[in-house]
């Protein structure tokens, strides 16, 4: 395959799985709205760029935490969808068992760690996950996915530190997607250019536009080989947009429509298409297609879950303790 | 037997699970060139170096969240937080992650990390650096929390806690860090499921953990001089609790006296008091009488130190008082 030929294939590839993302996304707030899904659910409609570039520039023995925006890192990072929506129904074919729900998905086949709902709590697991790839010399890499709103936290800072002091191959992603809930970051941070911040800790640190799959995946590609190399921790500061609310409980009274509007013209999934099929890459026809493989995928998750079994009461107290056989 | 000291036994636990396990290292505070906040680890920097003996910034949260971390890349970090009031900056990792990971995965993801946390009074170090938290810890679910308060336990209980597939808290008493005893030379892992009774007797139950155990024990002492008979029972293990073995010293003695050097309310005493009254209240031919920790931080001079912590004499009294 030639070169250029291998990149159209990628860019088609990297579409997929953006609107795989957007599409679950949106079932889910239908799923949502059914009570199929209950509790928090945090989506990340209009920052799957973040989600796909950064985990396609990782090899399958690299690790990942996240946060509890998480659906896209997970499906990014092949977990199956099917194992999702199955969490989130509660049922015990869901990649945490039913035990987590949409905030906490796990995969440990996959070295996928989470799932974490403490702002910034992640974020040390990660400097040790990367820490014992280091001390057993296994040259991998540690990618540790959080919001804006996590760098004003105290674990954020001490994580950064500790890890650039001991040169530890993790790559710190930051989406910056403007808003910590309903505070803007400028509201909450005194020196909003997060990536300076990040630098001044002594570790390499890049500003990305992060609704640009491509400038993601390749800032993430030289993050990872830079970490990979011993270069010591990266820092990519992805900057991104959630085009819905924080959570499903949140009215969304404090930004205009104006702002979202601008945002949803950099909308990641279009951005792509478009410059797919203005290259003649793919056509309309293409395209169709493309959505109904991904519509067909995403009914076929949602019956396998829905078919799962919840678990039964009497295991409630399993895996408080590990089961020693 | 060889005459040693606390320390010095959990220098060597230390030591001996650094060298028969190459995934073991210990991280923390001071913890190597300066050889430990309580000289506990002197020496080990020299001996093995500072992949393994890894001193770490001021940064609890991050120090014990990459041990849990650590622990789930395959290694057995054993972290040490200087002391139990500043663990309350790593609460956060203990409670959300490493307690919690295990259930919240679905069972996927064991957190095997050691984490040694000097605890206790008794040296006038006022009211930041002289609680005792255990009790604390203790409620929750997912970790083990173990209370070394002899020698044998000092030696062998890390060994135990590293074998444990989920996370083990220790929690060694700053005040014994310097005393004494006689320790058998091959003393090694011991089980960290069990109380013991440290000392029979027929009159009096006398449960005490950690810091707490040695007043009970002087306490008994003096008891038998008056023609007392009281058993102690050292807990060991806080959580998961040895309910069995004090309710079957309680069903003998029928009389029951707590001590810890906790504070009474919401207090480990007050769990060992409710278990007793829902499983052997008709046992009881006294109400339980508990010593605990006096309500107050603890202050700095020596008098008021002592005056806010069970002491013998109190132990004392509350046996007389159940004795009758
Ligand atoms: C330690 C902590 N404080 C507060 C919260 C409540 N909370 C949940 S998400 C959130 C905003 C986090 O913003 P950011 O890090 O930017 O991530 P985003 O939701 O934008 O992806 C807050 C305040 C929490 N979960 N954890
Ligand atoms: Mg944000």
């Amino acid at each position: 395959m030639t070169a250029s030929l291998r990149e159209e294939k990628d860019r088609l590839e990297l579409l997929t799985e953006m609107l795989r993302i957007r599409r679950f996304e949106e079932r889910s707030v239908e799923l949502y709205s059914s009570a199929a899904i209950r509790g928090f659910l945090h989506l990340c409609i209009g920052e799957e760029a973040v989600a796909v570039g950064v985990l396609q520039a990782l090899g399958a023995d690299d690790a990942v935490v996240s946060t509890y925006r998480e659906h896209g890192h997970a499906l990014a990072r092949g977990v199956p969808m099917q194992a999702v929506f199955a969490e989130m129904f509660g049922r015990t074919t869901g990649c945490s068992r039913g035990r987590g729900g949409s905030m906490h998905l796990f995969d440990a086949s996959r070295r996928f760690y989470g799932g974490n709902a403490i702002v910034a709590g992640g974020i040390p697991v990660a400097v040790g996950l990367a820490l014992a790839d280091a001390m057993q010399r296994r040259p991998l890499v540690t990618a540790c996915l959080f919001g804006d709103g996590a760098a004003a936290e105290g674990e954020f800072h001490e994580s950064l530190n500790l890890a650039a002091l001991w040169r530890l191959p993790v790559v710190f992603c930051c989406e910056n997607n403007q808003y910590a809930m309903g505070t803007a970051l400028a509201r909450s941070h005194a020196q909003t250019d997060l990536a300076l911040r990040a630098a001044s800790y002594g570790l390499r640190s890049w500003a990305v536009d992060g609704m640009d799959v491509l400038a993601v995946r390749d800032a993430a590609r030289l993050a990872v080989d830079t970490a990979r190399a011993g270069g010591g921790p990266c820092f990519l500061e992805l900057r991104t947009y959630r085009f819905r609310a924080h959570s499903m409980y949140d009215a969304d009274r404090y930004r205009g429509k104006a702002e979202i509007a601008r945002w949803r013209e950099r909308d990641p999934v279009e951005l792509l298409a478009s410059a797919l099929v203005a290259e003649g890459v793919i056509d309309t026809a293409r395209r169709a297609a493309l959505e109904a493989e991904v519509a067909a995928e995403i009914d076929r998750a949602v019956e396998a879950a829905e078919a799962a079994s919840l678990e039964p009461v009497e295991d409630l107290t399993r895996f408080v303790r590990s089961e020693v056989s | 037997m060889s005459t040693t000291t606390y320390r010095e036994a959990f220098r060597a636990g230390l030591r001996e699970a650094l060298a028969v396990d190459d995934r073991v290292f210990l991280m923390g505070e001071d913890v190597g060139r300066y050889g430990g906040c309580f000289a506990v680890s002197q020496g080990l920097l020299e001996e093995f170096g500072e992949q393994r003996i890894r001193d770490t910034p001021l940064s609890e949260s991050a120090f014990v969240g990459a041990g849990i971390g650590a622990a789930l890349g395959g290694m057995r970090p054993i972290v040490e937080i200087m002391t139990v009031n500043f663990s309350l900056l790593a609460l956060d990792q203990i409670l959300n992650n490493a307690a919690t990971l295990l259930h919240m995965s679905g069972g996927q993801l064991g957190v095997p990390v050691v984490i040694r946390i000097p605890t206790g009074p008794g040296r006038q170090l006022a009211a930041q650096h002289s609680h005792t938290l255990e009790g604390w810890y203790a409620h929750i679910p997912g970790l083990r929390v173990v209370a070394p308060a002899t020698l044998a336990d000092a030696r062998g209980m890390l060994a135990t806690a590293l074998i444990d597939p989920d996370p083990v808290l220790i929690f060694e008493q700053i005040a014994l860090y310097g005393a004494s005893g006689e320790l058998a030379d091959d003393a090694g892992p011991v089980d960290l499921d069990h109380a013991v009774v440290r000392r029979p007797g027929s009159d009096v139950t006398l449960v005490a953990y950690g810091g707490s155990l040695a007043p009970a024990l002087a306490a008994a002492e003096e008891l038998a001089v008056d023609g007392v008979s009281a058993e102690v029972v050292d807990l060991r293990t806080l959580r998961p609790l040895d309910t069995e073995t004090v309710l079957e010293s309680v069903r003998r003695t029928h009389r029951l006296v707590v001590v810890d050097n906790g504070w009474r309310s919401g207090s480990l005493s007050a769990e060992i008091a409710a278990r007793v009254a829902e499983h052997a209240l008709y046992e009881l031919d006294a109400p339980v009488e508990r010593v605990c920790a006096v309500e107050v931080p603890i202050p700095y001079p020596r008098h008021l130190e002592e005056a806010a912590l069970p002491g013998p004499a109190d132990v004392m009294a509350a046996a007389r008082r159940a004795v009758g």
